[in-house]
């Protein structure tokens, strides 16, 4: 290590960034300062320091001045500091060399106080030149990428980003929850604004992952526990029984059509309660994989042990249904994951001023999405549940959206299928449909004309958040219908609407076991509890974890269009690790001194990355630095000194602090 | 030993509301619970107060509170909907704004607004004396009809810590418990009218008229309120109602604790219930003045 008091060499460049920086901070004033601290061979103001022109200046006095430390002082280190480290490496001297200085997030924009900012920025110069002298030269290590992928929940996201992989020729393991892969997008009828079939654009995609070579789908699983980092993770996936082998079913159905019970009795999961299944049951047609399940919590023999098992019988020779099947484990070793573990339709319930559950006729979107279905509970008739047709219809948007009480935000897509809703029903029915809306949102390709076409359908729309859907008839022509009272805020009244329906367009929310998720793939969640991406703009899939990647609505609420969009994304992201080989890690990693190390595994529980590993022979700490994020907790925590990281060693540290307290 | 709450009656439990008082206290004696009314209590606060001189209506409000904190009250009962959610008010803008808790800082008051716990009699039976004791308490069998369970606002909301702030069902749940039917009806937390009945007339009493109609057409028989303003409205003007509409009510709006105590043995005159001013009729022939025999219940 180069010592202070050695031959060092410093450069300090100061950027304006255009006018960023120059309007607030004195940037000559900083230069001709800097030019006086000690060590300094050479300080410099320019206009863009990341410009080419630049970071030659840079790279030409390192080779003409010989320098061999440089501060930059400009933006925030997340910006461009792989930018001055590629200028330092370019002139020869190791990147590691270089300190960069936040003139501009930590100062210019913060503050309108032109001297003040000048003596912040001095200040901060002052520190980094005293900090520099005592950096080290380091290496990045290097860490091989495995090619397989595993993909978390089997939606429209999943799927896309699983065939992506797959077609790319890398090995994707596929895990869904569900019985069947398909997600929400499966339980759909049409698909807006284009009014495609959500089924035909959906299960050609479905098969393709069934009959793909490089993909391994498991369905009816679960995944319970990661392990590794980047490049090498270790997943175990729990799959529970379905009491039908997979590799010997035929997909005949024979079974459902034997099975003892002859009428279906338990409320269908897929179609939202409104129709019946039977204990033995494929979710819907096009299921895939065209398995059936048996549900043990209905199914007579698993209660009482006494049915006739008629569904054996039927299945005959090919001795598929196994009663006696067990959950099982898999494990997989995987380079990248992808999570597409969608979203969770807003409970209507919680909004109890619009009687969902206490008005038969209070319908929540999803429900109606199955009642215009031709092969739904009705054969995609839209009826009451007393068989009736509707004469008048009303949607309430923004149910767990936008809301104070339950969801502060837009569920994005909201608009848009109540208008999808508005128009089939109005299709299937002829009834006068009315949307109450707070704001309509159509900010997608062809979205603003499908709004425009409805209008011209002579769909109504009221612009006011609905107060209450109530059966308090106030004459005759409200009796036997259900009252939507709203402010419609258009036209300054407050009115009553007697209809037959009312259509609740609930929000989307994060899946209920978001967090414990969150958890096992060691991710972040936003405040609304969606995963949250590494940057909202540049990293928009990515996570905070490497080889993690986001894909579809738990991300956020987004349509289709969108959530495939972003599965594309994320396999990219994937391809591009795998493609490369290997990550370069940041050398910033812990490391323990082990002559000193106690034992005592103070840090083995506080690192949040499971970085820290306790070797039981050695009895001593060990990080590992392909997953050690440099977060310096267990720097912190050791109470006998003897873990210390790289870029961030005592001496470096208290020198920046001198460096500040020394007001020159 | 019989417990002992303060009690804060507030203006309209000694005039319009004087059957609620009555029968708030012999249901208690019934039930040998004992409420020690305050001493030289003042004006809540509410209503006007409160929308005129925010400041005043809570420096009422924290006096009482400062009553009760220095008789030793830990609980209050507060029967009236409108005082007790002005005192709720001033206990939560105090804990919240520091500047309103500085207005009252120093006086006794100041301590009690954390300590006294504001208790609305409903609530207090529902959670303190449970439905469990009550039944077993009857020893009338109720002869009238079904009646509409009626919240108003102002006991829960904003603070649904009485019960349920749109959907309460408590009041329907001690109503039952001592075999009364209750019609369910989406108007049960919709306003009374409140004191538009004194100043835009037209309006408050067309809200009643909303409120007695849907009661009826639910089928209920009676409305039984928890607040005296309610309960005033909704009896005072059916008359007027009438002579407007063409439509007869003619229905009695009792307090919920004249129908409890009636099943717990308590007489129609202690129980306030010839004070009404609608639905005599029904009264009379549901509460009997000398009851021949007193049903014990099995």
């Amino acid at each position: 290590m180069l010592k202070a008091n050695g031959d060092i060499r410093i450069g300090v460049y100061v950027c304006h960034c255009g006018t960023n920086i120059a309007a607030v901070v004195d940037v000559k004033a900083l230069a001709a300062y800097s030019a006086t601290l000690p060590n300094v061979v050479v300080s410099r103001e320019y206009k863009y320091l990341c410009s080419d022109p630049g970071q030659d200046m840079i790279k030409q006095d390192i080779l003409d001045l010989k320098l061999n430390r440089v501060v930059v002082a400009s933006c925030s280190p997340h910006l461009h500091e792989q930018t001055f480290r590629n200028a330092l490496a370019s002139g020869d001297l190791n990147p590691f060399f270089l300190q960069m200085v936040n003139i501009r997030e930590q100062d210019s924009w913060v503050t309108t106080d032109k001297p003040a900012a000048t003596q912040k920025a001095q200040d901060l110069v002052r520190a980094a030149a005293r900090r520099v002298a005592f950096n080290e030269s380091l290496e990045r290590g290097r860490i091989p990428i495995n090619p397989a992928v595993m993909v978390v929940g089997g939606g429209i996201a999943g799927i896309h980003a699983a065939l992506t992989l797959a077609n790319a020729g890398k090995k994707v393991y596929l895990v869904e929850r569900e019985p069947t892969i398909g997600g929400h997008m499966a339980q759909f009828d049409k698909t807006f604004p284009t009014l495609d079939c959500a089924a035909c654009i959906l299960t050609p995609k479905m098969s393709s992952v069934k009959n793909h070579k490089n993909i391994t789908l498991w369905t009816y699983s679960e995944v319970t526990r990661v392990d590794g980092y980047v490049g090498n993770y270790k997943v175990k996936v729990k799959r529970l029984p379905r009491y039908v082998q997979e590799d010997l079913c035929s997909g005949c159905l024979e079974c459902l059509k034997s099975c003892v019970f002859k009428e279906a009795k338990v409320p269908d999961e897929f179609n939202m309660g409104l129709a019946k299944r039977k204990p033995i049951y494929i979710p819907f047609p096009q299921a895939v994989p065209l398995v059936p399940v048996i549900d043990p919590e209905t199914c007579i023999q698993f209660k009482s042990g006494k049915c006739k098992k008629t569904c054996i019988e039927a299945c005959g020779d090919r001795h598929a249904i196994n009663l006696q099947m067990l959950e099982t484990t898999e494990e997989v070793e995987v380079g990248n994951i992808i999570l597409a573990t969608g979203f969770k339709a807003f409970d209507a319930k919680r909004t109890p001023d619009y009687g969902y559950g206490l008005y038969p006729n209070v319908y929540t979107a999803l429900e109606v999405e199955r009642l215009v279905n031709a092969s739904g509970p009705t054969g995609g008739e839209v009826v009451l549940r007393d068989g009736r047709t509707p004469q008048t219809v009303g949607i309430v948007h923004c149910v767990g959206s936008r809301d104070e009480n339950t969801n502060r935000w837009c569920s994005r897509v909201c608009c848009m299928y109540s208008l999808k809703l508005a128009h089939l029903i109005k299709e299937h029915t002829g009834a006068e449909v009315f949307n109450f809306y707070i704001d309509m949102r159509t900010p997608g390709k062809g979205f603003e004309e499908f709004y425009q076409k409805l209008l011209n359908e002579r769909v109504h729309f009221v612009r006011g958040r609905v107060a209450e859907v109530t059966d308090w008839a106030m004459d005759p022509s409200e009796e036997n219908k259900l009252v939507i009272r709203v402010e419609d805020t258009l036209a300054g009244l407050v009115r009553r609407i007697p209809v037959d329906m009312v259509v609740l367009s609930t929000g989307l929310e994060p899946q209920a076991d978001a967090e414990q998720v969150r958890r096992m793939f060691n991710i972040t969640c936003a405040s609304g509890g969606f995963f949250l991406e590494r940057h909202p703009k540049l990293a928009p899939v990515s996570t905070f974890t490497d080889g993690v990647f986001l894909a579809g609505c738990c991300q956020g609420p987004k349509d289709i269009p969108d959530t495939v969009a972003q599965a594309g994304a994320a396999a990219a992201e994937a391809l591009a690790l795998i493609d490369a080989g290997f990550v370069l890690t940041e050398p910033n990693a812990a490391y323990v001194l082990e002559e000193v190390c106690s034992g005592c595994k103070t840090c083995v529980p506080m690192c949040p990355f499971s970085a820290v590993e306790f070797l039981l022979e050695e009895k001593k700490a060990r990080v590992n630095p392909a997953m050690c994020k440099g977060c310096g907790t267990c720097v912190a925590a050791c109470p006998s000194g003897s873990i210390h990281q790289h870029l961030f060693e005592d001496q470096q540290i208290f020198e920046e602090i001198e460096g500040i307290l020394t007001n020159a | 030993m019989a417990a002992t709450y303060g009690y804060f009656p507030g203006c309209s439990l000694k005039g319009t509301g004087a059957a609620y008082e009555e029968s708030l206290l012999t249901l208690f004696r019934l039930l040998d619970l004992s409420l020690q009314e305050l001493k030289d209590w003042n004006c809540c606060g509410a209503t006007s107060y409160m929308s005129i001189d925010e400041n005043s209506a809570f420096g009422l409000s924290a006096r009482n509170l400062g009553i009760a904190h220095e008789a030793g009250h830990r609980d209050l009962v507060t029967p009236c909907s409108a005082c007790y959610l002005v005192l709720r008010k001033t206990q939560d803008y105090a804990a919240k704004y520091p500047q309103i808790a500085k207005s009252i800082e120093g006086s006794p008051a100041a301590a009690a607004l954390d300590a006294v716990k504001i208790r609305h009699p409903m609530e207090l039976l529902y959670n303190d004396v449970g439905m469990a004791r009550i039944k077993s308490k009857m020893v009338r069998k109720w002869k009238g009809g079904p009646v509409a369970c009626y919240y108003g606002c102002q006991l829960v909301r904003p603070f649904a810590e009485a019960d349920r702030a749109h959907d309460p069902t408590r009041m329907d749940e001690l109503l039952r418990a001592v075999g009364v039917p209750t019609v369910d009806w989406a108007l049960k937390t919709k306003c009374c009218g409140g004191s538009l009945t004194g100043t835009i007339h037209e309006v408050g009493v067309r809200l009643n008229y909303i409120l007695l109609k849907e009661a009826a057409r639910k089928g209920a028989k009676a409305i039984v309120t928890i607040c005296p303003l309610c309960q005033y409205n909704l009896d005072a003007y059916q008359a007027e109602i009438r002579k407007e509409t063409g439509e007869a009510f003619d229905m009695p709006v009792l307090y919920f604790t004249q129908i409890l105590g009636w099943a717990l043995g308590g007489d129609a005159k202690s129980l306030g219930l010839g004070r009404a001013i609608s639905g005599c009729g029904s009264i009379k022939e549901w509460f009997p003045k000398r009851t021949q025999e007193v049903e014990v219940h099995a």
